[in-house]
Formats: structure tokens, sequence, C-alpha cells
């Protein structure tokens, strides 16, 4: 199955980056393919290569960042969503790339299931 | 807006494709982002010719009604982009009538037509969507 992915919250604040992160590994596990992940609101603060978290702690953005180099998943952030939060071209991390809301909306008309990680 | 590298329209590689998606918006138009950053994907979605309808539920009912004013909180009052759905073809804008009655809110304090329904009605509405999308 061809599965289109939401994340419309922030790294380290909220559960719903990492419960995305474990179901795109899982759903690849299983041979589905995930056809694309968007960041949307806070969602964008998954893109920056800015991030530093303690060392015995995750590294969220990496560990996209290794998805995406490793199953060759489009990581997509929204450009408008990112510019209002500080998120541009200069500092978005590897495997990430910035686009506009129509490729959420063109995920969702391709993917077969599309699933919304937030509130 | 600023979304210069949009692709506005049709996909060229799915020609054709209609989804029912449906948008569901349960909080109130300030305090968070949410309310704002979702009507944004909803402007973008009926430029793709999809089959749009938008859910309000909880407090996403107070994003309809009438005479906001924000001037205070000095954040843009964004409730007249409800009123210019229609002119982009989203006219099925659905309220839930358990979120409505328990908050004092009357159909006739709503910024614009909507068919109000129940829980239960609302449920099999989401039934028959494609795609639900909740901010």
């Amino acid at each position: 199955m061809n599965f289109g992915l939401l994340i419309n919250e922030g790294p380290y604040n909220h559960q719903a980056a990492d419960t995305a992160y474990q179901f795109a590994r899982a759903a690849l596990a299983k041979g589905h393919r995930i056809q694309r992940v968007f960041f949307y609101n806070d969602g964008v603060n998954n893109a920056t290569r800015l991030t530093e978290p303690p060392q015995d702690d995750r590294h969220i953005v990496n560990r996209w960042s290794k998805l995406a180099v490793e199953n060759s998943v489009d990581l997509v952030v929204c450009v408008a969503a990112g510019l209002r939060r500080g998120l541009v071209e200069d500092n978005l991390a590897p495997g990430f790339r910035i686009s506009g809301l129509g490729q959420l909306v063109e995920s969702g008309i391709r993917a077969d299931r599309f699933v919304v990680f937030g509130d | 807006m600023t979304q210069t590298s949009d692709r506005i329209g049709e996909d060229e590689d799915a020609p054709g494709v209609v989804k029912k998606f449906m948008f569901v918006n349960r909080k109130a138009p300030y305090g968070t982002i949410y309310a704002l950053e979702g009507l944004e994907v909803v402007l973008i979605s009926a430029a793709f010719d999809q089959d749009v309808s938008l859910a309000f539920l909880d407090d996403g009912v107070y994003q309809l009604v009438k005479g906001q004013q924000t001037k205070g909180l000095e954040v843009k009052n964004f409730s007249p982009t409800y009123r210019a759905l229609e002119g982009y073809d989203v006219e099925k804008l659905y309220v839930e009538r358990e979120a409505l009655e328990a908050r004092g809110i009357r159909e006739d304090q709503l910024l614009v037509p909507v068919q109000v329904v129940s829980a239960a009605e609302m449920a099999e509405l989401m039934e028959q969507q494609d795609l639900i999308v909740g901010f």
C-alpha cells in the first residue's frame, strides 16, 4: 500500500513526530511504500539542521534524513509554514525539500491512505 | 500568500482523480494557528478540483461565529475568508448541532450558510470520505 503522511506538530514538544516516524518505519518494513511525508504547522521544525538534542536523546531530525536517504522517502516542508517559523533552505536538513501546500493535496490524491499525525 | 512554488491545478500524472476530502476543524479560531493554517489547505485543495467538505466540531464552531473582533489580540481577523469559500466552489460546510448547543450558539449567528447535522449524521458523512484531514 502507498501511504501519504502529514505531520502537524514539532519534534520533542509533541509525540506526533515520533509516532509518524515509527509508523513510517513499520510500514516500510512490511513492504509498503511511503509516497510522501509532508510537514506543516509546527511540524516544519522537524526539518531544521540546527537541531542539537542532548546526546542521550534520539535525534529526530537526523532520523528523518536517514529514512529519506535509505528508502527514497520524499520529505516535503511547507514553504509558507516554514517561512513563518524561520525554516528556509539555508537551515534545511539533508533529505528534506521545501515546496507548496499543493504537494500536501497531491499526496492525498495519490496515496492509498493518508494519515495525519497531530492533535 | 507566499507559496510561489506551488503547483496549482491538476497534477499531470494523476489526471481526473477526484477524491472526497473532508477537513475537520476542532479548534477555536484564535489562540492557536490550526484554524488559519487549516483554512489555507482548504483553499489550495479547491484549486485541485477535489470534492471538498468542511466539518466543524468542538470549539471549531467558533470559527464561523459572526462579529469576530481581533484588534485587541493584534492578530488578523481571517473570518471573512470563510465567506470567500463559495467562490472556490467549497460549499459543503457541516456544523455539529451538539457542539453549537453546548456553546449556546444559534445557526443565525454564523457568518456563512451551513448544514447543521447531528453527531451521528456527521459520523455518516465521515464514513463516505476518502480522506479526513483534521486541524
